[in-house]
């Protein structure tokens, strides 16, 4: 007989802020109570849930566990039906999410060229046409379309799209980059590569949320992990710990392989 | 049969001979319906986005409202310009009654609400698919527009054409604003409803030709300019 109540270890102890100045870096999210219902159906329930403002979170779970859901929650696109999102000291909105930037799991690009693209966010801030097009080359150059910059957006491959598109999430210089599964059926040449850029901006202090049903990647990326389950937080905790020894059934049950209902 | 024959004979002529008065009739027609297609324009795509862009209280039913103003009769719209513009009218001071811009006018709230409407209905598909991303980018609801109108432009011309092919057709409005007056208001579908009547076949027929080969033209061009941005994928 499983126990109906399993204990899920207090996030703060296991990857939580490690010191009180962690607590007011911008990618330090703190999530209380959290609830999400649409016509009286509980869709996302997360009582408590904080993350290291540094390190690359992913957020794993089946489908339909709520993960994308989550995500646009505390990037405040949708509003929850109850609970407190924070991102440092403030709280979850329009202040916060100008400082944050998202990748989604289909790209949505302007028809317009590849440069355009990302001009469109570039000429959002200020900058003169000489320094956004600099920007705009060195960002292209990054996720190697600098040769396609004329080029119909729309026309790129789908992993070409997705690279643009992290280009552009790029060129705010967001604080936190929220990745709703960026990589799903693309050519593994561009999953590899915005999987360097994720890392990259990772280790250049910002802070990564990763969306991700793909359990290798998860390895690969992962600092920490955390596991949703019908829109419940079924663990959280150091990726390390958490690939070798699942506290919870779902994710013990998802990481071997098995259908999890 | 014979006349008819005839009519056709004669209406090339006129039109082969570069007719001084059949070309005035043409350019007046042009003048004042693009003029109003661009008054249109310029009222309608902002008016259409800003529907799409805006979830204001009672949108729906100003989305009735204007959709349903398509359908209005351009007689009806003559009549209420006519009563606006009139010696004894609230505008009558203006003095632009049977004036080519009175029937600018009138074209113009005649095709204002089919390309907002129309409008809305094109950027109302663009907006579900970027929605998410401009809020995310924290885009304004100006600069959201603006792309909207830029990026549905394709689509925004075939909106701009339908305006443009009721404009030059529409025979009402335009009859009880300017008068049918000739050298000054005398445009190519009240001339043909005048020379129909006085039996000047030749020169009715002549203006229904180039009136029929505007309209095909204009298609060709549009549907080419389209087929052109499909290929890019910007359509």
């Amino acid at each position: 007989m499983p126990d109906p109540t399993p204990l899920i270890p207090h996030p703060a102890s296991v990857a939580g802020p490690q010191t009180s100045r962690d607590r007011i870096l911008p990618g330090a999210l703190r999530v209380e109570g959290l609830a999400l219902q649409v016509a009286g159906k509980p869709l996302i329930d997360i009582d408590r849930l904080l993350l290291d403002p540094r390190s690359v979170t992913i957020i794993m779970g089946p489908n339909g566990a709520g993960k994308s859901l989550f995500l646009r929650l505390i990037h405040g696109l949708i509003a929850p039906s109850s609970g407190w999102i924070s991102w440092g000291e403030v709280a979850c909105g329009e202040a916060t999410r100008s400082t944050q930037a998202m990748v989604f799991q289909k790209p949505v690009l302007l028809r317009r060229s590849v440069a355009a693209n990302i001009d469109f966010v570039l000429r959002h801030r200020s900058g003169n046409r000489a320094e956004r097009r600099s920007r705009c080359d060195e960002l292209l150059t990054l996720v190697g379309l600098a040769g396609q910059a004329q080029q119909p957006a729309r026309l790129l491959s789908g992993g070409e799209q997705q690279r643009l598109a992290l280009a552009r999430a790029l060129a705010t210089r967001p604080k936190v980059l929220l990745l709703d599964e960026p990589t799903a059926s693309l050519d593994p040449a561009s999953v590899q590569m915005i999987e360097q850029i994720v890392l990259a901006s990772s280790a250049a202090q910002t802070k990564v949320i990763f969306v991700t049903h793909d359990v290798g990647q998860a390895r690969r990326l992962a600092g920490d992990v955390a596991f949703l389950h019908h829109g419940q937080l079924a663990e959280h905790g150091p990726a390390a710990k958490f690939f070798a020894n699942p506290s919870s059934e779902s994710a013990q049950a998802y990481l071997s392989g098995r259908i999890v209902l | 049969m014979q006349d008819f024959a005839g009519a056709f004979g004669l209406a090339f002529g006129l039109i082969a001979s570069g007719d001084a008065d059949l070309f005035e009739i043409v350019g007046l027609s042009m003048r004042v319906s693009l003029s109003a297609l661009v008054l249109s324009c310029l009222i309608g795509f902002p008016f259409g986005a800003l529907l799409v862009v805006r979830k204001f209280f009672g949108r729906g039913i100003v989305i009735a409202l204007v959709n349903s103003m398509m359908g209005f009769p351009p007689v009806v719209i003559g009549l209420l310009v006519y009563l606006a513009l009139s010696r004894a009218g609230p505008m009558g001071w203006l003095g632009l009654l049977y004036s080519p811009t009175a029937m600018i006018i009138a074209q113009t709230l005649l095709i204002a609400p089919i390309v907002a409407a129309l409008s809305r209905q094109v950027l109302e598909a663009l907006q579900a698919e970027y929605d998410e991303q401009f809020r995310s980018l924290g885009i304004s609801r100006g600069r959201a527009m603006l792309a909207l109108i830029v990026d549905g432009r394709y689509g925004l011309l075939t909106v701009a054409l339908a305006g443009f092919g009721r404009a030059i057709a529409e025979v009402g409005a335009v009859i009880i604003v300017g008068g049918n007056i000739e050298h000054l208001t005398r445009v190519m579908t009240t001339a043909i409803a005048l020379e129909t009547s006085k039996g000047d076949l030749g020169m009715a027929l002549a203006l229904g030709i180039i009136l029929m080969s505007i309209a095909v033209s204009v298609n060709l061009v549009a549907g080419t300019l389209r087929a052109l941005a499909e290929r890019q994928a910007y359509a």
